[in-house]
């Protein structure tokens, strides 16, 4: 088995590891773990796309490892936004739970908005 | 529209796609460094520039032949970066930079900028961070770009929906950007793929290389689905009637109006440029599906709303589903996908949302602000008491119907005629009932607005006029885009324009209005004072039926924005889709 099969594989589990936390896990916290699992497997997936050399004539392709350096940053950029909103939805509600505004959203005559 | 040589040089005024990416970006660095007192000062500097590279861009357009080229650092694709307009670029461009600047117009006398409060500082900086994301998806010419751009989108979004920091705009905020997350990694995987197969990522070269095989389906399928989660098509809504009735109403009406038009601006690129039809004419056939459904169930639980801006949240659902008509009638008879009148209709339907459902969202804030609440059986005598906001509604509602000369009575035509020329009749009912669907809504709040008062309405807080004019200009602007010159921007064939002002101008506002007012009648549960006890009676047993169906489909709405339902409604999109394209190629 080639190393490019091998880390082929890897990434692959970690996309199904990560998706399947994403899809059941009902934890805001854990869900986010369960993405930046989700896109340490693309991110790998970069990395093996250049390590075969897809552009023409290029034994090692440089341009993912750039697409990918970009990646972590949006990445980064994502889990910071979504802990910052975590942390406040805890401070302002005193639990993280997504579940409460599920049902029945439009029912309450008098939630503010506007 | 693809220019015919590859991208090598930069083209005459092909420094205008910079401009329009860098100026609001450095509006938001400028009110950042000035501090919150200026912010909204910068912001208004930067409204003017904006909008004159965006009038520059659309004149320049045509005098560049269709196309605008910028090569970054002037290194050409693979390896550099091309910025890249056409028609299509241009009127998304011009319409943003039409809309912004009335929605900044609008919310100037609520953020104005205060020591205590960080909201207002934090509306402008995202207002124009929202902008330059948007350009810079309109004029981004590789998939990676667009990429970076739609997350920047995502991450100026998100903050807007929690902008008064309650727990449940917050929740809806962290429900929008997790699902937006998970959409935006399938997009990532499938660029990967598609680099892997090609070797590049410019959408002229990927154009030229892309032929149907397995990986290249399977990359299309994972990034049409991608978008489709950001742009909450149903089943993938979960996140949208929350967020967007949640937060203030200026940012509702940017998020609705605008930021799902950025993800489906970049679905269309995908089918009608990188991949020039590959995902053929059984997957087209899915998102007219999912587009059809997202018609009936966001009208009829639009319908069923207590509260004005859920109902307008969920009529968004139905427009965006309405958009999706235009792939599948993109294709012709043959099976070819076209660049023809499907896509400009979907295009100008697009913009004529962007800028209707924009001004109804403000609308609906004037009245919130005025009133106090927005409980939609509450409206009773606000007619009276604010005649602007209600003819505002009421005009951007005409406009959605598709009455003559509004951009969406165009549309409709072009549509329409797609439909006739490709042999899809099916479309034509969805393309109809649309209209009247939308007319439903907006004839059971005016019904209700228009009806006299049990007591005399107190208002709690004057709205200044300029708000409610800021709305009313964006909504006559979507009722006379039809009379625009789009033919050197749009693919539109030859006797695509019926006359605006016919006979037949009269029917298409005349019959949308009664099927409209019929549907009111038997979806919607709440009372009306006006209603006649004798009709009433007359159709009890078939509005009883009416209303258990109505309850039927928002418990199955109920059901499917749970997190793990729609989740793995994507998962099957996802699937549905490659198979059929794997099964069509």
């Amino acid at each position: 088995m080639s190393a490019v099969t091998v880390f082929g594989l890897t990434a692959a589990a970690a996309v199904g590891l990560g998706l399947y936390g994403l899809i059941t896990n009902p934890q805001p916290l854990r869900k986010l773990l369960a993405f930046n699992l989700l896109g340490s497997g693309v991110f790998l997936l970069f990395g093996i796309i250049g390590r075969r050399g897809a552009a023409a004539g290029f034994g090692n392709d440089p341009v993912p490892q750039a697409l990918v350096i970009t990646g972590i940053v949006v990445a980064f950029a994502a889990t910071a936004l979504a802990i910052a909103l975590l942390l406040r939805l805890f401070r302002t509600a005193g639990s993280t739970t997504l579940r409460s505004d599920a049902p029945r959203m439009g029912r309450g005559a008098d939630a503010p908005g506007g | 529209m693809l220019p015919p040589a590859p991208m090598s040089a930069t083209t005459a005024g092909g420094f205008l796609l910079v401009l329009s990416i860098v100026l609001p970006v450095a509006g938001v660095l400028l009110a950042f460094a000035l501090g919150d007192r200026y912010v909204r000062l910068v912001a208004f500097t930067i409204m003017p520039l904006g909008l004159a590279i965006a009038a520059a861009l659309v004149l320049a357009l045509p005098r560049g032949g269709g196309h605008l080229v910028y090569l970054l650092g002037a290194w050409p694709p693979p390896l550099g970066v091309a910025l890249h307009a056409d028609g299509l670029s241009a009127v998304m461009i011009a319409a943003t930079a039409v809309v912004i600047p009335a929605v900044a117009v609008y919310a100037a006398p609520e953020f104005r900028p205060a020591a205590a409060a960080r909201a207002p500082a934090a509306f402008w900086m995202l207002l124009l961070a929202i902008w330059g994301a948007l350009n810079a998806i309109f004029v981004g010419g590789d998939l990676f770009t667009l990429y970076v751009a739609l997350e920047l989108l995502t991450f100026a979004t998100v903050p807007l929906v929690s902008l008064d920091g309650r727990a449940e705009t917050l929740q809806a905020a962290l429900r929008y950007l997790l699902f937006a997350l998970l959409g935006s990694v399938l997009y990532l995987a499938g660029t990967a793929l598609l680099y892997g197969l090609y070797g590049a990522l410019d959408i002229v070269l990927l154009s030229r290389r892309a032929d149907a095989q397995l990986g290249t389906l399977i990359a299309a399928a994972l990034m049409t689905t991608g978008l489709l989660a950001k742009t909450a098509l149903f089943p993938l809504h979960l996140w949208l009637p929350p967020a967007h009735a949640g937060a203030p109403a200026a940012a509702s009406a940017i998020l609705s109006g605008l930021v799902v038009k950025g993800s489906l601006f970049i679905v269309i690129r995908l089918w009608f440029d990188v991949m020039r039809g590959l995902p053929g004419f059984a997957a087209a056939h899915v998102l007219g599906a999912l587009g059809a459904t997202a018609i009936i169930f966001g009208s009829v639980v639009a319908l069923r709303q207590e509260r004005l801006k859920l109902l307008i949240a969920y009529s968004t659902l139905a427009q965006i589903g309405y958009l999706f008509l235009m792939f599948p009638l993109a294709f012709d008879v043959s099976g070819d996908l076209k660049r023809g009148g499907a896509l400009a209709g979907g295009v100008l339907q697009a913009i004529s949302h962007a800028t209707a459902k924009a001004a109804m969202f403000m609308a609906a804030g004037s009245i919130y602000a005025g009133l106090g609440h927005d409980r939609i059986t509450g409206l009773n005598g606000v007619a009276r008491a604010q005649p602007l906001s209600v003819l505002t509604f009421a005009l951007g509602g005409v406009a959605l119907m598709g009455v003559p000369p509004s951009g969406a009575s165009l549309a409709k035509d072009l549509l329409l005629q797609a439909a006739a020329e490709t042999e899809q009749w099916w479309w034509t009912i969805l393309l109809q009932a649309g209209g009247v669907l939308t007319a439903a809504y907006v004839v059971l709040v005016l019904a209700h607005a228009l009806a006299p008062p049990d007591k005399p309405i107190a208002l709690r807080g004057a709205v200044p006029r300029i708000c409610d004019l800021a709305a009313l200009v964006l909504a006559l602007c979507s009722l006379l885009l039809g009379l625009m010159p789009w033919a050197s921007y749009l693919p539109i064939p030859q006797g695509g324009m019926s006359n605006p002002l016919g006979i037949d101008a009269l029917s298409k506002l005349l019959l949308p209005v009664l099927g409209g007012t019929v549907l009111a009648i038997l979806l919607s549960p709440w009372p009306h004072p006006l209603a006649l006890n004798a009709v009433e009676r007359m159709i009890a047993p078939l509005r009883r039926a009416c209303l258990g169906f109505g309850r039927l489909v928002e418990a199955v709405d109920d059901v499917l924005r749970q997190w793990p339902a729609a989740s793995m409604s994507l998962l099957l999109v996802a699937l549905l889709l490659g198979t059929l394209m794997f099964a069509g190629a």
